[in-house]
């Protein structure tokens, strides 16, 4: 049984990884290249701002893959595992419903969407580099409650059913909301405002294609492969 | 021959156990969402860098 659902989820993270990769390339990461030439023009004009922000901990000496294909392929690397990862809570739930085939792997990976993507995204919007955001570990945590809320929310809505399961799975999915995303005191960053909004676009279009992709190949598969 | 209850125990225990797989393989899940996305290392966060910001993890 575990065989199954792992080569499902490695498989469906292959496909998902893969086109979401391709996706990336025409818009999303054109972009973040873009920003990094602002970020790196307003960290030159004040280095003070820079060295005094909370939120660059990273150490400017470590390794980093060069510009081009090294870091082409570091992108798709982990498209491919994140694409593993998400593909193997699809499986998993899968085996737990006892159901499989592309049109449910699909639901699930519209329900993993709107729960790592959509409602994460509409506190914390996808970010350019460079941009002004609150501490890291408070971003993490919130970003993390919130994609965790928005699951069991959706699961106790449409797996438990009947009036408590829709009432407080709406409580949910609006708590995370409610609580409000961690943000910075001084909003802004280096990237012009229409790129930010472009950036935005593209990850949730992206984002959209890698989950779309991730259900219906996971599902796909789950169902072909015979239960071991 | 099982009596009706035992035969229920063992229903019952296969039942069980045919979830730890899946819940195995949800675990495996996280951990990898979790290195993707929030690994601290400056090493991972540079090679995955260009991926966290898409897939909209918290970056920086």
């Amino acid at each position: 049984m575990f065989r199954r659902i792992f080569f499902a989820a490695v498989l469906g993270g292959l496909v998902a990884g893969g086109i979401a990769s391709a996706v990336q390339a025409v818009r999303a990461v054109p972009l973040i290249l873009q920003a990094e030439v602002f970020e790196e023009a307003a960290g030159k004009a004040k280095p003070h701002d820079h060295a005094a922000s909370a939120t660059h901990d990273h150490d400017e000496d470590a390794w980093a893959p060069a510009d081009g294909w090294e870091r082409t392929g570091y992108t798709l690397l982990f498209n491919l595992l994140a694409g593993i990862g998400f593909g193997l809570l699809i499986s998993a739930g899968l085996a737990l419903s006892g159901e499989g085939g592309w049109k449910t792997g699909l639901a699930w990976g519209v329900c993993g969407y709107l729960s790592f993507v959509v409602a994460p995204a509409l506190g914390l919007p996808p970010e350019l580099p460079g941009t002004e955001a609150a501490p890291l570990v408070s971003r993490q945590l919130w970003w993390t409650a919130t994609a965790a809320a928005t699951a069991a929310g959706l699961a106790l809505i449409l797996i438990r059913r009947g009036a408590i399961g829709i009432v407080l799975g709406l409580a949910l999915l609006a708590l995370p909301h409610l609580v409000g995303a961690p943000h910075p005191a001084e909003q802004g960053g280096a990237a012009p405002p229409g790129l930010v909004r472009e950036f935005i676009i593209a990850a949730l279009v992206s984002g959209l294609v890698f989950w779309l992709a991730l259900g219906a190949s996971t599902g796909a598969i789950y169902r072909r492969l015979a239960a071991a | 021959m099982p009596t009706g209850q035992t035969l229920a125990a063992v229903v019952v225990l296969k039942g069980e156990a045919s979830r730890w797989p899946a819940f195995a393989a949800a675990f495996l899940g996280v951990f990898l969402i979790f290195g993707v996305g929030f690994a601290g290392p400056s090493v991972i966060h540079n090679a995955a860098h260009d991926a966290r910001h898409i897939h909209a993890f918290p970056c920086h």
